[in-house]
């Protein structure tokens, strides 16, 4: 390279990384150095009991690996993730596949759908809340009309986590519809046109055409829904509490519990740690699972 | 283009410095809309004040009843710094007990902890572990005789969860205990005497199941929020209670707690007058007054609310006992927090003063449903007016003879939680009371160990 | 046939789907004895709003949900154009490497570091501001690749002929691609904008006081302070005051909402 090419390409590298910098504090300080901190603190005793924190080495994660509370919640969160992951693609999809036609009052249906996406959780824990409750509750009172009796949905172990699973649901297959709205509108005309012409029965056209061309979004949903897992705890702090007795804790729930209530910050960045590794783990899973799989045109 | 650019940086450069200024937690929100608070910001490092200079409290206080709390507490601020015009009370609505001490502990460790607060009675050893808490025997005795008047009116069934190792840290304000409510048209339908409540154990299996119809639950108990408190009633009627004083041990797996467990357990599942899994702490009360239970065990604070919104005549009383009548006590007691400057410290403990003066809390325990903690609340004229007309506000004072301290221990966060999930898990599955209550002994020991070095 | 059933299920899916919004409202707008009462009469009234509005002080909450969105949105905006030009437009040394980064943000979301983030707050005396809970949402990577992907699809052929013209890069940033990139910057903001709004646990641990409380933390704890048992029309009726302004806002700019997502050409 000549001294002058060497120059521009000095001055282009400063001036994309000065372009950079602002983010690049930001995500220093609050994503980079959060993860190194919380495994450095799981390393230490810091709870009530020891006003000075001491080097515990592994402890934190020896006794997590002992605490029943954490395997229970650990289990929840698959629970969780199982029945919303591809649960609400495919609610969602099918959302999407139907609102991208032409029916009538599409606009509504669509309104319909993605407006509880713009609800905070914890409000939309509150609306669940009141619809849960036993005998006055939404569906008690719907129970009612049919003569049935409604259980106690958030009082009763084996219920609980599928009462916060439909709740969830609820809150995000409007949200994913949109995306495979767009994916929808990505795929060409021609390649419906040409399967018409043949005569294709609808549903291979689904999974030969739609199908495959909508991976990448699915690829996308999946990652999203996934994430949003293990993220969305905010209606245990206003509906259950994590109870009845776990049965609808979850591993952010815990931590928050771990760190606020328990005051155990040790254990609690040693929580943070796991979770951390999980979602990296889970991500990459996902990427290289998934990549094979993604038909590009 | 530019002119983009420009109101873009504009914008952010004013909502950062707008959200920066106004950030800090003490100053005067841009609508002030809680009572008192003036410009100035609680200095970190206290200096000494010339006096004459004001002297700013914060305060943090839970609300834990319904009702227009807020605006009572406002107006009792108000009328405390028109009294003390060089003391500006900042009163700050911090949620429930939960959300309080959160927000006083997160404060304190935050290096900005408030002036004063009421918190649960039962957060004495956490706060103390934190160093958190001023004792306040100096503040008592530097009063002389008054301050020993003013500390010895209140009842010691109360004192017992504000006082550790000789030493006071709390005063009671919205204390409470736990009562049976019983529907007495109910008690009528079913051919019991409305005016007797059921005494004993058996006696309320009996009641219950007279009253348990369709429709209609004969008791409900919660099993979520404070559960363990539900079931110290059982175990402190059975047995002694369920901690040490001094806040270190403590005795879950007693046969006689167990006994008691296995009592609560069978009220739903054997003798089925209880609804099985969890019933809501928050839907007991509802359920009360829409008829749906006619009994529930639920805490004084409800009494005021019971009243207004019951259309039906309703009873309180004692809880029903087995070897002696018994109920924990409840409730937040005011906290003076230690790193604040003398001046401070003195004008906190003036208004402790000042907001459990007998008048004022003879008034806001008929407001509110508490019991007022001080004995020269009840022979003050509004009182006994009151008494007069509703005699059930007395039950839970008479109760107080038969009253212990709520379960408190050093990390209180985690051994709650142990008994907690205890007591869901005989209640909601198939565990065992013994084995449950085991299980929480030895998970909470390990949790007291590091106390008992 | 079929089409006209599954049209059919479609429809009762979207009433079923607005049936818990309708339950809220109704109660909210009852008197409160008729609360939890089955019966349909035409009681309806407006002194629960009329409770909670006293009650708590839920214009400063307004004003401080209003306040951090704003904030975090406008230097979001700052912070993600200039990265997301970056990342388009030049081939720097140690691309991947920040690419990484990046991505770590969406894989390890602020939200599962509250506590870590917590402590760093707390070094930074910034706990119980509300800068504090704007402050760690400052960098988007999502805005980032949302806007990488947009400029990326902007021809050469306007770099060059504002080279021409003598503006440097950073002109071409702000006069061009900005400008252009329009759609993507709508809906980054409705994403930014609704996300904050509804942010919950961390401005739970952060804020203490009501001067810097939002909405969301702000309902919560309205609707958690009644230990004398749920008070429903009222925490309805706070419901409903704190989700209202994003609802009628969605309702009213529901294309927008939608299209912009759509049209961004998130793949």
């Amino acid at each position: 390279m000549g001294t002058a090419a060497r120059r521009k390409a000095l001055r282009m590298n400063a001036f994309a990384w000065l372009l950079l910098f602002p983010s690049l504090i930001f995500l220093l300080l609050f994503t980079l150095y959060p993860v190194f901190g919380s495994l450095k603190l799981s390393l230490y005793q810091a709870d009530l009991g020891t006003p000075e924190p001491y080097f515990a080495g592994l402890d934190n994660y020896a006794a997590m690996a002992e605490d029943e509370v954490f395997w229970k919640v650990l289990t929840n969160n698959v629970w969780f993730a199982v029945g919303t992951v591809p649960t609400s693609i495919m609610i969602s999809l099918l959302m999407a596949i139907f609102a991208n036609k032409v029916m009538r009052a599409k606009g509504l249906v669509r309104t319909a759908f993605f407006y509880p996406t713009v609800i905070p959780m914890i409000a939309i824990g509150n609306i669940w809340l009141f619809i849960y409750t036993p005998d006055y509750g939404m569906v008690a009172r719907v129970l009612e009309w049919f003569g049935l009796e409604g259980p106690n949905w958030l009082g009763t172990q084996s219920l609980v986590m599928i009462a916060m699973i439909i709740m969830v649901l609820w809150k995000e297959a409007g949200y994913f519809m949109v995306f495979f709205l767009a994916g929808l509108q990505n795929i060409s005309e021609e390649l419906y046109e040409s399967a018409k012409v043949d005569g294709v029965p609808a549903w291979r056209v689904f999974w030969r055409i739609t199908f495959p061309l909508l991976m990448p979004t699915t690829l996308f949903v999946s990652i999203i829904a996934l994430t949003n897992s293990f993220k969305l705890v905010d209606h245990l702090w206003i509906m259950t509490k994590g109870g009845p007795e776990n049965a609808s804790n979850l591993l952010l729930y815990y931590i928050f519990e771990t760190a606020f209530s328990f005051w155990d910050r040790g254990m609690a960045s040693a929580l943070t740690t796991v979770m951390i590794a999980l979602l990296l783990l889970l991500a990459a899973l996902q990427f290289f699972g998934f990549d094979r799989k993604i038909h590009y045109r | 283009m530019r002119s983009m650019t420009k109101a873009l940086l504009l914008m952010t450069a004013c909502a950062t410095f707008a959200a920066g200024c106004s950030g800090g937690g003490n100053d005067p929100a841009p609508t002030s809309s809680s009572g008192g608070g003036n410009g100035e910001k609680p200095a970190a490092t206290e200096s000494a004040k010339p006096s004459g200079e004001k002297v700013e409290l914060t305060f943090y206080y839970p609300v834990a009843v319904g009702g227009p709390i807020t605006k009572t507490i406002e107006d009792l601020a108000q009328q405390f710094m028109d009294e003390n015009p060089n003391i500006t009370v900042k009163p700050v609505y911090t949620g429930s007990y939960a959300d309080t001490m959160l927000k006083a502990q997160a404060a304190v460790q935050g290096g900005t902890p408030p002036d004063t607060a009421v918190l649960l009675s039962t957060e004495l050893f956490t706060l103390l572990d934190m160093d958190a808490i001023e004792p306040l025997d100096p503040f008592i005795a530097a009063d002389g005789t008054e301050g020993e008047t003013f500390i010895n009116d209140f009842y010691p069934a109360f004192m017992a969860n504000s006082q550790t190792e000789g030493q006071t840290y709390g005063i009671p304000f919205q204390r409470s205990t736990i009562v049976l409510y019983y529907n007495k048209e109910a008690f009528k339908e079913a051919g019991l005497d409305p005016e007797k409540a059921p005494a004993t154990w058996d006696e309320l299996a009996d009641y219950a199941k007279k009253l348990t119809k369709d429709g209609q639950w004969g008791l409900e108990i919660p099993v979520t929020g404070f559960q363990y408190w539900m079931f110290q009633t059982f175990a402190l009627q059975n047995g002694d209670n369920m901690m040490s004083p001094d806040g270190k041990k403590v005795f879950f797996d007693t046969p006689e707690n167990v006994e008691a467990l296995q009592f609560w357990s069978d009220l739903a599942k054997v003798h089925k007058v209880m609804p099985e899994g969890a019933t809501e702490w928050g839907t007991v009360p509802s359920d009360f007054i829409e008829g749906k239970t006619a009994m529930m065990y639920h805490t004084t604070g409800n009494l005021t609310n019971v009243k207004n919104n019951a259309k039906f005549d309703f009873g309180v009383s004692f809880l029903p006992q087995k070897k002696t009548y018994g109920t924990p006590t409840g409730g937040g007691n005011f906290y003076i927090f230690k790193g604040i400057s003398e001046e401070k410290q003195q004008a906190a403990w003036k208004f402790i003063k000042f907001m459990t003066d007998t008048d004022r809390i003879a008034q806001w325990s008929i407001d509110t449903g508490y019991v007022a903690p001080r004995v020269s609340a009840y022979e003050t004229e509004a009182m006994k007016a009151y008494v007069q007309e509703f005699p059930a506000a007395l039950v839970a004072r008479d109760q107080l003879q038969y009253a212990s301290a709520e379960l408190s221990t050093h990390n209180n966060g985690k051994v709650s939680k142990f008994i907690n999930d205890a007591i869901q898990s005989v209640l909601t599955s198939t565990v065992e009371p013994a084995a449950a209550l085991k299980k929480a002994q030895e998970e909470a020991e390990k949790a007291l160990e590091p106390f008992n070095k | 046939m079929m089409k006209k059933i599954s049209y059919g299920l479609m429809y009762i899916l979207a009433a079923v789907w607005t049936a818990p919004l309708v339950w809220t409202i109704w109660t909210a707008f009852r008197p409160k004895r008729l609360a939890l009462s089955s019966s349909i009469t035409f009681d309806f009234t407006l002194v629960n709003f009329t409770h909670v509005w006293s009650a708590a002080p839920f214009t400063t909450y307004y004003i401080n949900t209003i306040l951090i969105v704003a904030g975090i949105f406008a230097v979001q905006f700052l912070t993600a154009s200039m990265a997301a030009f970056a990342f388009a437009r030049i081939d720097f040394w140690g691309k991947n490497i920040v690419f990484l980064l990046f991505l770590a943000q969406i894989m390890i979301p602020a939200d599962i570091l509250i506590f870590p983030n917590y402590n760093v707050l707390r070094d930074l005396s910034l706990l119980d501001t509300k800068l504090g809970i704007m402050i760690p949402y400052f960098a988007s990577a999502f805005g980032v690749f949302l806007l990488r992907q947009m400029f990326k699809t902007l021809p050469f052929e306007l770099d060059e002929a504002a080279r021409l013209e003598g503006c440097n890069l950073w002109q071409v940033l702000w006069k061009i691609y900005v400008p252009l990139a329009r759609p993507a910057y709508i809906s980054f903001g409705l994403v930014s904008v609704s996300y904050h709004w509804n942010n919950f646990l961390w401005p739970l641990i952060v804020t203490n006081s009501i001067e810097n409380r939002p909405l969301t933390v702000g309902l919560a704890i309205f609707a958690q302070s009644f230990e004398t048992g749920a008070q429903w029309s009222e925490v309805t009726a706070a419901t409903i005051i704190v989700i209202l302004p994003l609802l009628l806002g969605f309702m009213v700019f529901q294309r927008q909402f939608m299209n912009s997502f759509i049209h961004s050409g998130i793949k």
